[in-house]
């Protein structure tokens, strides 16, 4: 069975209808690239898969024993606030919360896999600054980290390089690809498709109702695709 | 020091610090989940409630039962009896319950948070007044209530108050991660699995208790503001979580103890001068947070 299976699902704020028809599975080991335009669902459809908004008709189902727990989210935009104190390390290892159910405090354990994604990101020069002062590209660096605290099977990221330079978003998307061979299950929303199409191997095309979904290889070949290609400023090469 | 001497050879001053600085502590704590996540409102709402359960459950002993049947006014006489006998009761029952109304308020989009709030402090209030002008042969001052008094500790207030401060006291730091995660990224909790709704009731569920038992030291105007000053003058200065919890920890206490000392060597009302005390700390904390930044705003 897929770790999560999406059946007929719509999504709805205060009964207005945003995103509707969403059919698609995610297997285990999958990396699956959600893309459309602004506006058309991506980040709503994240909120119901991580169980932060319920599907207005239809279901999404978690197989294969997937819990909440397992699951890693980098936010676009976080719902923390901008003068929050909270050093890098505070940030990243709150990730960690729910690694031992309810138990109080940290554990060594916890402490140590903090460390380790934070040298992971390259961000260990500024473990203990604070996160408010952080440009855009550092802060991205350590929700990711904190994310990757999280996650132990699905890693769900909203826009990860928005805001981030060339080099570092060829990075990030190295990070992520290494992520992913280690095992993990990605779903990323992006409007990167042609990086997209290069490291995914699903896409889902949104479009206030689900346009495509299947392998970017077939994915390339659907109007759809060709259309939204064409539509980055170097074209599909 | 001799004041403080002096000061501390009264049991009702032993009283008062003891449970004073137990209360400034969980008040401090508490105080910076509250600022971070929008929620300072909440003490003075839940203060107002406290105030109008302080009334009723100071004069349902002098509510002459004679008209109601025997068999009514019986059983109600041995409540009101009860009530009377153990005033942290009332107000700590009907604040709990407001608590968790304000929180379910906050949450449903239809009334917004802060007007909820505004709506449950003023009622709180205007139930107060109308409960003491209706009963005759009023026995508390309204004064002490609104304003607060150091006399007001009896010496079972006083266990009680200890007890659950320190209940208080070690819940928060039993659940400080979860109470960190909640008030950083909420939603980023709930995705990943934290039972989000549960940790923030226990910070309502604590603050309404940490509001009650601070009340009649401090009065219903003036506890809130034990749950604001500290973590608005620590996060002047500092930049970590775990440093803005320690340092509103230490300024609480630090200015409770400062401010009793005042007010008894210069007799002065205890509840407005710590307030005073920590006004000023806050305002020093501004200045030197402005120096900090090279003068700029
Ligand atoms: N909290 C909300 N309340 C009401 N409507 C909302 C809310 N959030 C989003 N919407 C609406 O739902 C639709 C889909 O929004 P969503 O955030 O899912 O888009 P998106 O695909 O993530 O866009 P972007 O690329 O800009 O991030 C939009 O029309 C938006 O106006
Ligand atoms: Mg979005």
């Amino acid at each position: 069975m897929a770790l999560i299976t999406c059946k007929d699902a719509a999504f709805a704020y205060e009964g207005k209808v945003v995103v509707e028809g969403l059919n698609f599975e995610v297997a285990e080991g999958d990396y699956l690239c959600i893309v459309g335009e602004n506006g058309s669902g991506k980040t709503t459809l994240m909120k119901g898969l991580l169980g932060l908004m319920r599907p207005k008709s239809g279901k999404i189902e978690m197989g294969d024993g997937l819990k909440p727990t397992h699951i890693g989210y980098l936010p676009q935009q976080t719902s923390a606030q901008k003068n929050f104190p909270a050093s890098v390390y505070e940030v990243v290892i709150s990730g960690r919360l729910n690694s031992r159910g309810a138990m109080p405090f940290y554990s060594r354990q916890d402490r140590h896999v903090a460390l380790e994604n934070i040298e992971k990101l390259g961000i260990t020069p500024i473990r203990k600054k604070s996160f408010r002062e952080l440009s855009g590209g550092q802060q991205q660096r350590v929700l990711l980290a904190r994310a990757l605290c999280a996650t132990e099977k699905v890693l769900l990221l909203d826009e990860p390089v928005s805001g981030l330079d060339p080099i570092v978003t060829a990075e990030l998307y190295q990070t992520i690809q290494t992520l992913h061979k280690d095992g993990l299950t990605i779903i990323m929303i992006s409007h990167d498709v042609r990086s997209g199409v290069e490291h995914a191997n699903q896409m889902l095309h949104l479009q206030n109702r689900q346009v495509f979904f299947g392998t970017a290889e077939e994915y390339v070949q659907t109007e759809a695709g060709r259309h939204f290609l064409q539509g980055g400023e170097s074209g599909w090469k | 020091m001799e004041v403080i001497f002096d000061m501390l050879s009264f049991t009702f001053m032993q009283r008062a610090i003891i449970v004073g600085v137990l209360v400034s502590l969980c008040a401090a704590l508490l105080g910076v989940s509250l600022v971070l996540k929008r929620y300072a409102m909440i003490g003075t709402g839940l203060s107002h409630v406290g105030f109008a359960a302080t009334v009723i459950a100071g004069v349902v002993i002098t509510i002459d039962l004679s008209p109601l049947p025997g068999w009514l006014a019986g059983p109600l006489g041995g409540v009101f009896e009860f009530i009377d006998s153990m005033p942290l009761l009332l107000p700590l029952a009907v604040t709990v319950g407001a608590a968790f109304l304000l929180l379910r308020l906050n949450e449903s989009s239809k009334i917004n948070g802060d007007s909820a709030v505004a709506l449950i402090s003023t009622s709180g209030i205007a139930i107060g007044v109308i409960v003491m002008g209706v009963t005759t042969g009023i026995t508390l001052h309204i004064c002490n209530i609104l304003f607060g008094s150091i006399f007001a500790m009896t010496r079972a207030d006083m266990y009680w108050s200890i007890a659950l401060s320190i209940v208080v006291i070690i819940l928060f730091v039993l659940f400080y991660k979860q109470l960190f995660a909640v008030t950083y990224d909420e939603s980023f909790a709930k995705a990943t699995g934290t039972k989000v709704e549960i940790y923030k009731s226990m910070l309502a569920l604590l603050t309404a208790i940490t509001v009650v038992l601070g009340m009649r030291m401090m009065g219903a105007l003036l506890i809130a503001s034990l749950t604001l000053f500290p973590a608005l003058s620590a996060m002047r200065l500092c930049k970590r979580f775990l440093s803005v919890v320690i340092v509103a920890a230490v300024i609480g206490v630090t200015c409770f103890f400062v401010g009793m000392v005042f007010s008894f060597a210069l007799d002065l009302p205890p509840g407005a001068t710590v307030v005073g005390i920590n006004l000023i700390v806050f305002l020093l904390f501004s200045c030197i947070a402005f120096i900090k930044r090279g003068g700029r705003a």
